[in-house]
């Protein structure tokens, strides 16, 4: 039981993080369609810049912001010269522009950082807490409340607010969105910054935990996709549920069956769940018109 | 009339295909021409065996209009079994080959049937599932793949005659180049290449009008399997070494890249694609540290300016300066 317990503990706070990729993912697909495989890229940004300003002596609270304001001043670059120029173009093509921004993060990362893992000093300490027989790192109780936290403000955002309306509109009917007078660019451009922002806060949340290096962002990036589509691309809490079954899938397969095998595992009931639910767990079945 | 897109695109009719073919083979005839050292013959080689299997995805993307991220896993195939059949099973080289082909074929018959009926990003993600575990495989099983250290490729022996050397596989991955394009186009001029174009414009149209197909989407799904195969196998021999990384996730991305830089549904397009991204990376080591980062802006700015790809958005520039 402790054991299973562990199992738990450790799928849910990787699973928080998949969740957090995976909403980035979501808001950039509902707002324009596209298929963002740099988001991870944007979780390596936001652990490898508070590193780097914390060793440049800048109190890690503020290298922590200030990374944040990094990696959304990225999103918005990224959206504003490679997206907001490609407009018009199929999803594929925009999906290889995505992977050449990913690439190109990457190689910038190689220079200005380094190729070295780095890790940070954990919020509370890194002595455990028992839980039934089971250890919790305090920072896995930070990551499961930060995710918390901006999932409950998101949904504020989203819901309470006129701008948030406004995400909604363009993401049901972005040509109606237009004709009432809302600036779809200026929504799309906003949902990658935050996108961009909510990878970066996952990044530093995380990274006391699994550390982060330059190349770090690629696997983040496959599994969040992983996990929007377990969940059916488009759907919020299909990307949350997505995120959190994907990390305690990997976790029980890592305790029970093979640690090398894990992401085998998860990947096959990734494709049973698809046979079975060609839309995903929380997908919509879209109607082709001929 | 423009030449560029008169012989370039799949879609050409029956008539058009040699004219495609024989500017093609004149080419590789041509090529080593300007060789000046082995080292030209191994770039142009690889050249060639990354087109076979971006034409092979071509035919799957370009035609069928149906994407798959882990093309790479069925390059995978074809590398290690040219690599366990003569080592672990004492098979011969050049019946490894044909075996690793025919595996592709199998695998790609099974795992197509319920794959392919999923659509558009969960495609994309069912696709890549299936490559990233294929390269699982070859590293966890160690015994028979040497792990992610990888192991060593056997050389290929015709006969009494043992393949080796860079120009010997530029003249064994061109021609099988330009094979692979002439079946690619004659499957084009197929009923199966009219049916494919049907379901890339629209599948209920497709099936509303008798197309059956699950099947025709199958088929188009094996053969670019075996084209992705083929190139594994010479990859995995040109080399010498082979480790999981030719099925990895970055190999498949690496793959479409090579499709759609190159053009969708252009022959010309996936040598193209595979040139760029073949010779890019070895004329980028100047950059030394900012390699990655040229690669990257040169990706995103040919598919933003280019969108179409390489050689269909050339053509059609062409196109447009004549016609004025």
């Amino acid at each position: 039981m402790a054991e299973f317990l562990q199992f738990i503990f450790s799928g849910l706070t990787v699973g928080a993080i998949y969740a957090l990729v995976a909403i980035g993912f979501t808001l950039i697909y509902n707002a324009s369609d596209v298929v963002n495989f740099a988001q991870g890229e944007f979780v390596m940004l936001g652990g490898m810049t508070t590193v780097f300003l914390g060793y440049a002596g800048v109190p890690l609270p503020l290298a922590a912001i200030a990374a944040v304001l990094v990696s959304t001043a990225i999103g918005l670059a990224l959206y504003r010269f490679a997206i907001a120029t490609a407009a018009g173009a199929n999803a594929v093509t925009l999906i290889i522009i995505t992977i050449g921004a990913s690439i190109f993060l990457r190689g910038a990362a190689e220079v200005v950082f380094d190729k070295r893992f780095h890790t940070l000093p954990p919020l509370f300490g890194s002595d455990p807490i028992r839980v039934g027989g089971a250890a919790i790192l305090p920072q896995s109780l930070i990551v499961f409340a930060g995710a918390a936290i901006i999932v409950v403000l998101l949904w504020a955002f989203i819901d309470r607010t006129l701008f948030g309306k406004a995400v909604i509109a363009t993401s049901a009917n972005r040509i109606a969105a237009r004709l009432v007078g809302i600036d779809t660019r200026v929504i799309v451009a906003a949902c990658f910054a935050l996108s961009a922002a909510i990878g970066a806060i996952a990044g530093i949340l995380i990274t006391p935990i699994t550390l982060t290096s330059y190349n770090a962002g690629t696997l983040l990036a496959l599994k969040g996709f992983a996990a929007v589509m377990l969940g059916g691309i488009g759907s919020a809490a299909g990307a949350m549920v997505g995120g959190i079954l994907l990390g305690l899938l990997e976790a029980l397969a890592a305790g029970y069956l093979s640690a090398s095998y894990k992401d085998a595992v998860a990947l096959v009931v990734i494709l049973c769940v698809l046979f079975v639910l060609p839309q995903g767990l929380f997908g919509k079945t879209k109607v082709e018109r001929v | 009339m423009n030449v560029l897109a008169l012989f370039d695109r799949l879609r050409s009719p029956q008539r058009h295909r040699l004219i495609l073919l024989i500017p093609l083979a004149v080419f590789i005839l041509l090529l080593p021409l300007l060789f000046s050292s082995a080292y030209y013959y191994r770039v142009a080689a690889l050249v060639f065996i990354f087109a076979i299997a971006a034409l092979g995805l071509n035919l799957l993307m370009g035609f069928a209009g149906q994407v798959s991220l882990g093309h790479a896993g069925f390059m995978g195939i074809g590398a290690y079994a040219v690599t366990i059949g003569p080592t672990h099973l004492g098979i011969p080289p050049l019946f490894s080959f044909l075996l690793g082909a025919a595996l592709s074929a199998v695998v790609a018959f099974l795992v197509g049937r319920p794959i392919l009926r999923l659509k558009e990003h969960y495609l994309a993600v069912a696709t890549l599932g299936f490559g990233v575990l294929v390269a699982i495989v070859f590293t966890n099983e160690a015994g028979w793949t040497g792990g992610p250290d990888g192991m060593t490729v056997p050389g290929l022996t015709l006969m009494d005659w043992s393949i080796r050397g860079a120009g010997a596989w530029y003249w064994i991955a061109a021609i099988s180049f330009l094979l692979g394009a002439a079946l690619a186009l004659n499957l084009a001029d197929s009923p199966t290449g009219r049916a494919l174009r049907a379901i890339h414009d629209s599948e209920i149209a497709a099936r509303v009008l008798g197309v059956d197909v699950a099947k025709k989407k199958l088929i188009v799904f094996v053969v670019s399997a075996v084209y992705a195969s083929i190139a594994g196998s010479y990859f995995g021999l040109i080399n010498g070494y082979i480790t999981p990384d030719v099925s990895g996730f970055l190999r498949s991305i690496e793959l479409v890249a090579m499709v759609v830089l190159g053009g969708m549904g252009s022959v010309i397009g996936s040598l193209v694609g595979a040139a760029v991204l073949v010779i890019l990376p070895q004329a980028l080591t100047v950059f030394h540290d900012y390699e990655h980062i040229v690669l990257g802006l040169i990706v995103m700015s040919v598919m933003i300016f280019l969108r179409r790809g390489i050689v269909p958005s050339l053509a059609a520039a062409l196109g447009e300066r004549r016609a004025k």
